[in-house]
Order: structure tokens, then C-alpha cells, then sequence
């Protein structure tokens, strides 16, 4: 099979998969009644009172695939619900509004996580059992069992309340005042970028202060993760064959381990971008929580707590598990595509 | 050293009645209970070996009796993940075909989560509570087990001695519990003690985020989400309520630590071959 034809044949799949995952999601509500239900459509406080005007619009009496139905083909035209609690508003906008705190921290997270997991991951399969290995293998189980949120914790208790360095938020009070501003121009909402489009350096430095503490609690459980596949996998591709042969006609060790052993055990390592985007996703709910970073996470944390804003927590969770898809999605090409195994068996 | 930690915590659970005795008259052992209503933390003293919490708490208190509370939680979900694993992955494993097929379908859509985040808004239209935790890590945790338990039985079905029970009459439960799932138990158990650890983080995060068992109970996650306002105290002694987020941290590292060191000590011990993983 060629490349074009897997890449169909997945996207194909795709269909059973959404409507799957979205089913999913929306009999999470079924349990509530359909009063509650119809604060998913209500945008202000005079509609309050037509709440039985609201349930015949949308169907909520009816047997679920109608609901199901009325409820995808407004997703479909972008209406993902009004938010109940503050920010109040269209549920899209509002997720959209938030992204760009997210996508900043998760940004700067994502390349840390990959390259020290493999780094680690390949010291340690290559000097096994010596001391590096032992080190790293005994931090990874460590990292791999320290509570995200206690680490969040004890680093905002070491770094600002004990030498008072930086505190939580995303940029200092004075760096907030100028951001917010009319002089200052948000083309990406990323703070980091931000800066120094409008030519701001210290905005810009303020705000990598602020995500150094949440980046590093966002990686650590990653991080642990990468390494131990990605050690296993390299002491399996030091053993075959052909490292074997290009150690025989004399590489050098560097040569070896580079160009041909890493190379190989690089291949499980892609599957992992798929665990490592959940694994993202899921910490920045609990590190945007704790450092008071106004993104996705601490929306989805704010939107679930009680009373739980039902618009919210749909909109969340269909972002979150449609986000998901897509990854996998590239995930699987890339995979077929630097395996042809994959994609002719 | 895994072992030894478990140990040390069933020790703990078993025994919470000598370690932190429950007082005169106090109903509920998992509600902690209360020396005064003052909002401020008291460092700990001879009475409160750990201190207290916000609303005078006793943390020492809420740490032994916490551990039930963790064994709780780890023992439920990950033997209901197994009992829907196993009845999903053996469907599918044994009889293969379309209910193969379906299943598996199903399977795929619930592992095409973030589990905590479908976990997370379960608990939220649930109402929050350490039973709607339990159940919404079960809901959302049993598709790794389901796998793992179809491509065993995938794997073990093959062999001789399935054909032969299979040809002297053997009905399919007795073939599927005699002969295929006792062979294949090994990946199973490892998985099951890596994921208690995992389990338990789990349930604690969302204790954390505020979806768990309200200020009181002894829930480790719950202490911790209830100390997060006592991070910083005043600028002479800024790491003034330090008691109040070290302690119940501890026991849920070490107690998370102790399930994975044994989970990794299990499959040394019990299948070599899958050391590589």
C-alpha cells in the first residue's frame, strides 16, 4: 500500500472514530435532568425563564440519538454552548481566548520533555549498569511517582515564598499593566513572542521567568516516561544486527550510536508523542491550576468544579478528545511513514 | 524495597486504630477530627505530631487513616478495570470475528481519551465524592487492561494443550479460566500493581482539583488541595505552614514509589523477557 492510500484509509477511519468519541462525551450528561441540561443553550439571565422554551428547541425530552443529533449539528455550526460561570459567553470563544497561555506553556514544555527523555533515555542504555544508568533509572521511577500538583507546591514554596524569585501568573503586576495596555499590540497572545514584536525585551524575559517553574513541573512525569522507553528500546537496537556489523568494520563508538543505533530506537519512541500530547494535556489542567495561569487547564479545572458548568465541561472534553484524534492521526503517518512495515502490513 | 514499602503501609491501614486511635464519640473514623474551629495551621506539637490544618484538622490524623483511603481506592478501581478487562478482552480474544471486532471498536474509543480528563468530567456532572472518583477511574481505566487480556489470549489460544482441553470437551469458561487466563497471569499482575500507584495519583489529582471528598475526610489529595492557600505565611517566616503540604505529599509519594518498585520488581522476577519494555 502507498503512502496515499494509507494516509485515505486512515482519514476513512476517522468518521466511526468522532462519532464514537463524541457519543461518548455527550452521554457523559445523560445523568443530569433536562433543566440542567438546557444551561448549555441559555446565553443571559432574562432566558433563564424560558428554560421550557429552550428544552423544546433542542429536544432535551427526546430519546437520545435525537438529542445526540440536535446537539452534533450545533457543534457543527461552531455553537459549543454558552458558559453559566465566569467568563460568561460562547463556550468557543472563551476556549479560544484561553489557548494561547496553553499553547505557550506547552510549547516550551514539549521540546524540553523530548530531548532530555532521550538523551537520558540513550546514556543510560549505553553505559548500562554503570553509574549514569543507575542514576537515571532511579530518577525516572522518582519523577515517575512525585505527585505533578505536590511538585507544583513545593516549587512555588522554594522559589517564592521561601527566596521570593517568581511568583505565580504569567507575567509580573507592572509586565501585566503594559500587556494589557493600547500601546501594546497581542498578535499571538503568546507573551514571549509578544514582547518582542512590540519590542519589549524585559516582557518577554518576564515571561520566560514565569514559565520556567510551570515548564518544569509539566515535564518531570514526561520526562520519566520517555526515558524508560526510550533506554529499552535502545539496549534492544544496540543488540541487532546491524550495530553488530558497523562496529566490525571499525566505527568509532560515537558513529555507532548515532547514525546507527538511535536512529532505530528513535522508531517506538514517535508512538509516544501520542502519550506525551495526553500527558501534556492532562498536566496543564493541574499546573495551570496551581500557578494561576489563566489557559485551557485551569478553565476545564474551574468549569468542572462544583456546581460544574455543563457547557464548559462538554466544550473541554470535545476539544480535548477531538485535539487528541488529530494527533494520532499525524502520529500514525509519521510512523508509517519513516516504517514502511507499518503501512504494508 | 518496593515490597517493604506496601508493607509498611498495610501495616499503617491495618492498624490506623493504634496508630491514630479514633476519639470518644467520633462517628465517622475517615472524618478527621477537629480541635477548635481557628482557621490558622498550628505547627506540630506533642498532641499533633504533625500539626493541624486549616480548621484545626489533625494531620497526623488524616495521614494514617489516609492510607485506607488510598488502598481503597487503588484495590476497587484496579479490580474493577480487571473485571471489565477481562470480560472485554476474553470476548474479544476468544470468539473473535464481528464481536471481536465490536468490542475492540468500543475499546478504542474510551483509550482515545486523556483518562483523566474523561475521568474529570464524569466526577463533575457525578457530583464530587470519593465514590464518583472510584467509579469514573474505572469507567475510564479498564481499555489497557482489555488489550493486554485479548492479546494474551490471542497469543496462548494457539497452543497445544488449549486445542487438546478444547478437543476432549473442556466448555468455553472452564478452557478460558483453566487453561488460558492461568498462563497468561504474569503480564496481568504487573500491570495491575504498576497501576495502583498510577490509580492512586489519579484519584489524588482530582482531590486535588477540588472534585474529591469535601475539607475533613482523610484523603491525601483533599489535605493537600486544602493547603494549597498556606503556601506562603508572612514575610519573617515565609515557609511558616510548611506542615500543613509536606506531610500528606509524603505518604502519597512513598506509597505511589512503593507500587511502581514493585511493579518493576514483579516483572523481573516473573517474565524476563518483558524487562525490556
Amino acid at each position: 500500500m502507498g503512502m496515499r492510500a494509507y494516509i485515505i484509509r486512515r482519514l476513512l477511519l476517522l468518521i466511526p472514530t468522532i462519532i464514537g468519541v463524541t457519543l461518548l462525551i455527550f452521554s457523559v450528561v445523560q445523568v443530569l435532568s433536562p433543566e440542567q441540561r438546557a444551561a448549555l443553550y441559555i446565553t443571559s439571565e432574562q432566558q433563564a425563564d424560558d428554560i421550557d422554551e429552550i428544552i423544546e428547541k433542542y429536544h432535551l425530552r427526546d430519546p437520545i440519538y435525537i438529542q445526540y443529533f440536535v446537539w452534533i449539528s450545533q457543534v457543527l455550526k461552531g455553537n459549543l454552548g454558552f458558559n453559566q460561570k465566569s467568563p460568561r459567553g460562547q463556550v468557543l470563544q472563551n476556549i479560544l481566548n484561553r489557548a494561547p497561555a496553553t499553547i505557550e506553556l506547552t510549547v516550551f514544555a514539549a521540546p524540553v520533555i523530548i530531548l532530555t527523555g532521550i538523551f537520558f533515555g540513550v546514556a543510560s542504555a549505553v553505559h548500562k549498569d554503570k553509574l549514569i544508568d543507575h542514576v537515571t533509572r532511579v530518577t525516572s521511577i522518582i519523577g515517575w511517582s512525585f505527585p505533578s500538583f505536590w511538585l507544583g507546591i513545593l516549587l512555588l514554596a522554594i522559589f517564592y515564598a521561601a527566596l521570593g524569585w517568581v511568583g505565580p501568573g504569567r507575567l509580573t503586576a507592572d509586565a501585566n499593566v503594559v500587556v494589557r495596555s493600547a500601546q501594546f499590540t497581542r498578535y499571538t497572545g503568546l507573551n514571549t513572542i509578544d514582547g518582542l514584536l512590540n519590542g519589549q525585551l524585559w516582557i518577554t524575559l518576564d515571561a520566560l521567568k514565569h514559565l520556567i517553574l510551570p515548564v518544569v513541573s509539566l515535564t518531570v512525569q514526561s520526562v520519566a516516561l520517555i526515558v524508560r522507553v526510550m533506554r529499552s528500546s535502545m539496549l534492544e537496537a544496540l543488540t541487532k544486527g546491524y550495530v553488530v556489523s558497523a562496529r566490525a568494520k571499525g566505527l568509532g563508538q560515537r558513529e555507532v550510536i548515532n547514525k546507527h543505533a538511535r536512529r532505530n530506537a528513535l522508531i517506538p519512541v514517535v508512538t509516544l508523542a501520542g502519550m506525551l500530547s495526553a500527558g501534556l494535556l492532562t498536566g496543564v489542567v493541574i499546573t495551570e491550576t496551581i500557578f494561576n495561569i489563566p489557559g485551557l487547564g485551569s478553565y476545564a479545572a474551574h468549569m468542572a468544579l462544583p456546581p460544574p458548568d455543563i457547557a464548559g465541561v462538554l466544550g473541554f472534553t470535545l476539544f480535548t478528545g477531538v485535539l487528541f484524534i488529530i494527533v494520532n492521526l499525524i502520529v500514525d503517518v509519521a510512523y508509517a511513514y519513516i516504517d514502511p512495515r507499518i503501512r504494508l502490513g | 524495597m518496593g515490597i517493604t514499602i506496601i508493607a509498611f503501609f498495610t501495616v499503617i491501614a491495618l492498624l490506623s486504630q493504634v496508630f491514630a486511635p479514633v476519639p470518644e464519640g467520633h462517628e465517622d473514623p475517615f472524618r478527621i477530627p477537629r480541635f477548635g474551629w481557628f482557621s490558622e495551621p498550628q505547627p506540630p506539637s506533642p498532641e499533633h505530631l504533625f500539626g493541624t490544618a486549616q480548621w484545626q484538622y489533625d494531620i497526623y490524623y488524616g495521614c494514617i487513616w489516609g492510607t485506607r483511603t488510598a488502598f481503597r481506592i487503588g484495590i476497587i478501581v484496579v479490580a474493577g478495570n480487571l473485571l471489565i478487562g477481562l470480560v472485554v478482552g476474553t470476548l474479544g480474544g476468544y470468539y473473535g470475528g464481528l464481536i471481536d471486532e465490536l468490542v475492540m471498536r468500543i475499546t478504542d474509543i474510551v483509550w482515545a481519551f486523556p483518562g483523566l480528563l474523561l475521568a474529570m468530567a464524569f466526577v463533575s456532572v457525578m457530583g464530587p465524592s470519593l465514590d464518583s472518583i472510584v467509579l469514573a477511574l474505572i469507567l475510564v481505566g479498564w481499555p489497557s487492561y482489555a488489550r493486554v487480556i485479548r492479546s494474551e489470549i490471542l497469543r496462548v489460544k494457539q497452543e497445544d494443550y488449549v486445542e487438546a482441553a478444547k478437543a476432549i470437551g473442556c466448555s468455553d469458561l472452564r478452557v478460558i479460566f483453566k487453561h488460558i487466563l492461568i498462563n497468561s497471569i504474569y503480564p496481568i499482575v504487573i500491570m495491575a500493581s504498576l497501576d495502583t500507584g498510577a490509580v492512586v495519583l489519579s484519584a489524588a489529582a482530582l482531590s486535588f482539583l477540588g472534585l474529591g471528598p469535601p475539607p475533613g475526610y482523610a484523603d491525601w489529595g483533599q489535605m493537600i488541595s486544602l493547603s494549597r492557600g498556606f503556601i506562603y505565611k508572612n514575610p519573617v517566616d515565609p515557609l511558616g505552614y510548611w506542615f500543613t503540604w509536606t506531610y500528606p505529599g509524603i505518604f502519597i509519594f512513598t506509597f505511589v514509589l512503593g507500587w511502581n518498585l514493585l511493579g518493576d520488581a514483579f516483572r523481573d522476577i516473573l517474565d524476563p523477557t518483558l524487562r525490556r519494555r
